[in-house]
């Protein structure tokens, strides 16, 4: 269990970002997992009533505060619809709904946990993470980036572009997280990202350029599904072994071209 | 029948529903000291020392005790009849560890915050010794679990600690290796099963204090308070009328709260401080430290004649009982003994086999208690012989099991812990079970495949399974019936109602017998200064044990009344009967209302009060039988498994309260299920539990059971309170043979490990 | 440190510590119809709603809950005909878990969902291990009117 000596709830970013570089802090997202965790900080600095539980639409993105909820991504008229309703999809089967009306984006994405499914999704998607003092990223930038200092995710923008999509997980029990899961989306161009290898998801490049060069036909997407298996790094964990997600990873690929195509 | 079959709600229902402060946690004393537990982080080593001074000087923390300071008396936890047919092989705190997670120092404090911090101020040097982590290598291992000469067991059980053997068994009926060569057919076999967790959703909680007059009174969340009182007055070498035990409502047992858990540890530290002090286990201690169930091996050959008549049943086990002995031999003894006589027939049966110690979580009572690893074991390897035999499996099974009237030698030869009883089964409907639901799956529409696409495949498979009715000639369980003056009466069991709904069952009987609303039974059970004993719920014997000791006691409670009835008015007892309401004459127009009667007994008239008690002790353990059917859908490029219907079909004799019934029937298939498809456990290389937690131990979710339909076959058990067998256990069974069976008629790909994974289907699938 | 909430339409001021997980912190203020079942959020059984909507109570911490508002089963009338329900089916048996489903479930009546489908994904972080959830869901069926 996390131990902290003060819990402080800042109204807006700015003071929390203050409190973040001054003291020995850390942000409370969710704070779900962050409980977990066994250490000892000195201030908690909570988000919660900071005001960034916003959603916005505008005519060509939409923008997420990092402190909303993923169940938002069920419930929320704007959110629902989205890419068809993709990530209401993909939300929808993530832990359960409690724990989805306390996880956040930013608490999602800033750790950048290897389990999540909505990563994934959304890294085919184009989507750009907004941190508060190191400014705007690709979510495919930001999932490489060491940053080199404390920072807060202020807000996600998913731009509404014509895509086609399809999202493909493997469980044992259905209220788990994914043994594996692969996100796959189609405009001009095809992307392909895999998650939970346990590691955070990558996207799939060279199998993208091959079918951006090949086209997407049932030949094209064969030969693909078996190059993502052989091109994205897969680990053992608790879960599954390394060469199940190998061989499981070729058939979600497959299916999601399949959706696709 | 009025009151018995009734679907009346349990008595205490809406008080759980909502949320009413019922449970040990909400009871236990408020100023009680918090109580937590040093754990080791070895598998196996040996305290060289361990220095609390600094821990000691925490502010709030009240008392650390180790095992320098508690009487060393070697018990077992496990909460058996006595003398128990577990070895004694447990100290209340040990110089050794024995599996990472065993107790090396109890410590109570004021809040939780000061104890946490003394935990981590405990300095403990090891000795540390290589662990015992693979059961198959523990037989002869260089390292010996319990190498101290105290452990011991209570009589001859195949106990040999020096070789890691806590218990073992062999028997032989007809000579199996004669009858062997006689067989057209013979399949040989090995099976695994794993060591499912029970995952009561209370974790394992006690609390303790002193009261005035000096005596120890324990609260706890156990399914066998009076075995708990025992066993702490063993431990701790006090009078056991010094000692109340108490058990509150508690939230589900399953077997993992049959033995004495957090109940040591608070008590020794109530007898130190003389203050009271509380045990609330954590998830991760509930999985790493208390139990789970048996893991076992099965080596399995069957013979047959090539008309499908089965010869031959040779089980051949090893079962891993972790650190420590806790029901290792009876847990082995009714792999056989609840499966084998479903096929009583045969010309030669064995069972033989060892059960060992290794460095891991101590395995204890579940559900099935054995019957479920020998039942997967067994019920597996029947289809592969019907196959191999070219034979229908469920012709084959129809052709070789056990039918109503008939007899087995086993129940004879093999009980729990020693010799059985012999008994013919009475009733067994085990027939119309395969019968019914072979129609409600449509067996014969559906076996064993459909292709539903080109990935995914469709299969149906089965089992049937029996269980017993209490351990007969051991387990006791007693009533007391109290008439009020309002015409109510108070049923005092021992009987422990883990949220079974065995109170309002009991009422039920007693409510039948005195022809009275069950609504006018007040039931208090199990507390041990209050009601009379009962051994507690285990081996599926509250309805039929205890449910005979209340209807014994309801019909003397009757015959009270007629006595007292016919003094009333004057009569002779032989012309005087009573209706539930009023004790009239019978051919006449006298009557006295049974609350006019009460009160003037009470105050006024012949005073005295009417108390009825009965004891009983079953000298038969009548099984309750069921088949169960899968339907599976297996997605050849994932190895998922879908499970799509589920069917169990259940003669139980009669259903005292056909609600409660059914709902213990459903809950024990979807525990089966868990331990099927789902409910994996993995150790670190070093001996830790890492599916310690819900994140990773996955239990069935609402969304991963299918279609579950329990049905009940019209049966009527002769030696049964109003027909009753018994039903808690009874639908574990099936589904880890069902499924399995189900998946290879789906795509034939056979897996004997369970749970079965879609890892392990995928696998098996491209080898194939 | 101090809070202030609305328990069941209640106001109070609670004394906490930091990192103290608003479940602990309700127990200790005598709400025991919040239960600890498994510490990870994942069995569903200390679940409340804040603000009106579910969470599970030992996955936030308490300070977080300052100037907000908590409903437990006691705070919900409806609590008690979903109750009768699942009383009549037997489906309570062991009880444990059954508040933080009870709170869920009414939740989900305001929500007008009617496939059984749609609400056992609702309600998969609500964890049973007595009963199978068989009979839970013929008692949702009977409150949520669940077309068939």
């Amino acid at each position: 269990m996390i131990q902290f000596n003060e819990y402080l709830k800042p109204k807006t970013i700015e003071e929390a970002y203050k409190l973040l570089i001054t003291k020995n802090a850390e942000i409370v997202g969710g704070g779900a997992f962050l409980r977990l965790s066994n250490r000892k900080v000195d201030v908690a600095i909570d988000l919660f009533d900071a005001n960034l539980d916003f959603v916005k639409e505008n005519d060509n993105y939409i923008e997420i505060g990092s402190m909303v909820v993923i169940s938002a991504f069920e419930e929320n008229p704007i959110l629902i619809n989205l890419y068809n309703g993709f990530l209401k999809n993909v939300s929808e089967t993530i832990l359960s709904f409690q724990m989805r009306n306390i996880i956040t984006i930013g608490g999602t994405l800033y750790p950048k946990y290897g389990f999540s499914d909505l990563i994934t999704a959304l890294l085919v998607l184009p989507t750009e993470i907004y941190l508060y003092k190191s400014g705007k990223f690709t979510l495919e930038e930001f999932l490489k980036t060491k940053l080199a200092h404390k920072d807060i995710l202020e807000k996600i923008v998913i731009k509404k572009e014509n895509l086609k999509t399809s999202f493909q997980y493997i469980r044992n029990s259905e209220y788990d997280f994914s043994i594996l899961n692969v996100a796959v989306s189609k405009g001009e161009e095809v992307k392909i990202a895999v998650g939970a290898r346990p590691g955070v998801a990558l996207l799939a490049y060279k199998t993208m350029q091959f079918l951006n060069e090949n086209g997407l036909n049932e030949e094209t997407i064969i030969k693909a599904s078996k190059m993502v298996s052989d091109e994205i790094p897969f680990s053992d964990d608790i879960k599954a072994s390394k060469e199940y997600r190998k061989k499981v990873c070729e058939a979600l690929v497959k299916r999601a071209l399949l959706e696709v195509m | 029948m009025k009151e018995v079959t009734r679907k009346i709600p349990k008595k205490d229902a809406l008080g759980l529903l909502l949320g009413k402060p019922v449970y040990t946690d909400d009871l236990a004393p408020k100023n009680s000291l918090i109580v937590k537990l040093l754990r080791s982080p070895h598998a196996f080593a040996k305290i060289k020392n361990i220095d609390i001074s600094e821990a000691s000087k925490i502010e709030g923390v009240e008392c650390i005790l180790t095992y320098k300071d508690v009487p060393r008396n070697p018990i077992t936890r496990a909460g058996q009849g006595y003398p128990e047919p577990s070895p004694h092989d447990w100290y209340i705190l040990d110089e050794y560890v024995r599996y990472v997670g065993d107790e090396v120092a109890i410590v109570a404090g004021k809040d939780e915050k000061c104890v946490n911090e003394a935990l981590k101020k405990i300095k403990v040097e090891y000795e540390i010794f290589e662990p015992v982590l693979d059961f198959e290598k523990a037989e002869g291992h260089p390292s010996i679990i319990h190498p101290e000469k105290e452990t011991h067991p209570m009589f001859e059980i195949g106990f040999d600690a020096q070789k890691n053997i806590a218990a073992s068994y062999e028997m032989e009926i007809g000579s199996v290796e004669e009858e062997l060569k006689k067989c057209d057919v013979v399949i040989s076999e090995r099976f695994y099963t794993q060591a499912q967790a029970h995952v009561a959703f209370e974790p394992h909680t006690a609390a303790s204090y002193i009261d005035m007059h000096g005596r120890l009174i324990i609260i706890s969340s156990t399914q066998v308070p009076f075995h708990v009182r025992r066993i702490i007055a063993e431990a701790f070498d006090i009078p056991i009328k010094n000692i109340r035990v108490i058990k509150p409502r508690i939230g589900g047992g399953f077997g993992g709260k049959q033995a004495v858990h957090g109940e040591p540890f608070v008590a020794a530290v109530t007898l130190k401080t003389g203050k009271p002090a509380k045990i609330v286990y954590t998830r991760q201690e509930v999985f790493e430290a208390t139990y789970s169930r048996h893991p076992m091996r099965y080596d399995i050959t069957l013979g047959a004649s090539k008309d499908g008549k089965l010869k031959v049943i040779d089980m051949k086990g090893l079962s891993d009982t972790g650190a420590y002995g806790e029901h290792a031999l009876t847990t082995f003894m009714v792999a056989g003994s609840k499966t084998l006589p479903l096929y009583n027939k045969v010309d030669a049966v064995r069972f033989s086999g060892k059960v060992v110690y290794t460095n891991k979580v101590p395995a204890g009572a579940y559900r099935g208690y054995g019957a479920i690893q020998g039942n997967f074991a067994l019920e597996s390897a029947i289809d592969m012989l019907a196959e191999k035999l070219g034979m229908d499996p469920i012709e084959f099974r129809k052709k070789n099991m056990i039918r109503e009237g008939e007899t087995s030698p086993i129940f004879k030869i093999m009980g729990e812990g020693r010799e059985g009883v012999d008994m013919i089964v009475r009733s067994c409907k085990l027939n119309e079970c395969v019968e019914e639901g072979m129609k409600l799956i449509n067996w014969k529409e559906k076996f064993p495949r459909k292709k539903i696409s080109e990935t995914k495949y469709r299969g149906v498979g089965m089992a049937i399974a029996m269980q017993g009715s209490g351990i007969a000639n051991i387990d006791m369980g007693a009533a007391v019936l109290k008439l009020n003056d309002d015409g109510s009466f108070n049923l005092l069991i021992g009987a422990t109602d883990l949220g079974t709904g065995s109170d309002t069952i009991l009422a039920q009987i007693a409510a039948e017998v005195l022809n009275v609303p069950t609504e006018d039974i007040i039931v208090y059970s199990s507390d041990t200064d209050l009601t009379p004993f009962d051994v507690g719920a285990y081996a599926s014997s509250t309805t039929y044990v205890s449910g005979n000791a209340v209807k014994r006691a309801a019909e003397k409670m009757r015959k009270l009344i007629i006595k007292e009835g016919a003094l009333k008015l004057g009569l002779d007892e032989s012309n005087v009967d009573f209706d539930g309401k009023y004790i009239y004459e019978k051919n006449g127009s006298k009557k006295v209302s049974l609350k006019e009667l009460a009160t003037v007994l009470l105050y006024t008239e012949n005073q005295k009060q009417l108390i009825a008690d009965a004891s009983y002790v079953g000298e038969e353990s009548p099984p309750p039988f069921m088949a169960g059917f899968a339907e599976v859908e297996v997605d050849i490029e994932t190895g998922k498994v879908k499970l799509i219907n589920y069917i169990a079909v259940v003669d139980c004799g009669v259903t005292i309260n056909p609600n409660l019934a059914r709902i213990q029937v459903e809950g024990g298939l979807v525990q089966g299920i868990g331990m099927a498809l789902f409910e994996d456990v993995k150790y670190s290389p070093n001996g830790k539990l890492l599916t310690n937690n819900l994140m990773h131990y996955k239990i069935p979710s609402r969304a991963d059971i299918g279609n579950i339909i329990v049905k009940f076959v019209e049966s009527y058990e002769p030696t049964g309170p109003f027909g009753a067998k018994s039903v808690a256990e009874i639908g574990i069974d099936t589904p880890p043979a069902a499924i399995a069976n189900a998946i290879y008629n789906a795509v034939g790909v056979r897996i004997k490990t369970l749970p079965i994974t879609p890892e392990k289907v995928l696998m098996s699938l491209n080898n194939k | 440190m101090k809070i202030n909430v609305t328990i069941n339409n209640e106001k109070k001021e609670l004394e906490i510590a930091p990192d103290e997980v608003l479940l602990d912190v309700l127990r200790r203020y005598g709400y025991h119809s919040v239960r600890r079942g498994c510490d990870t959020g994942m069995c569903g059984i200390c679940t409340i709603l804040l603000d009106g909507r579910p969470v599970p109570s030992c996955s936030i911490f308490a300070a977080r809950v300052d100037g907000h508002e908590i409903t437990t089963v006691e705070g919900l009338p409806e609590a008690k005909d979903f109750a009768k329900l699942l009383a009549e089916e037997g489906a309570d048996q062991c009880g444990f878990c059954s508040p933080g489903l009870i709170v869920n479930t009414v939740y989900l009546k305001k929500l007008k969902i009617k496939k059984m489908e749609e609400i056992q994904i609702k309600l998969i972080g609500n964890l049973c291990r007595c009963t199978g959830y068989v009979g839970q869901h013929r008692a949702i069926e009977k409150f949520l009117g669940v077309e068939k």
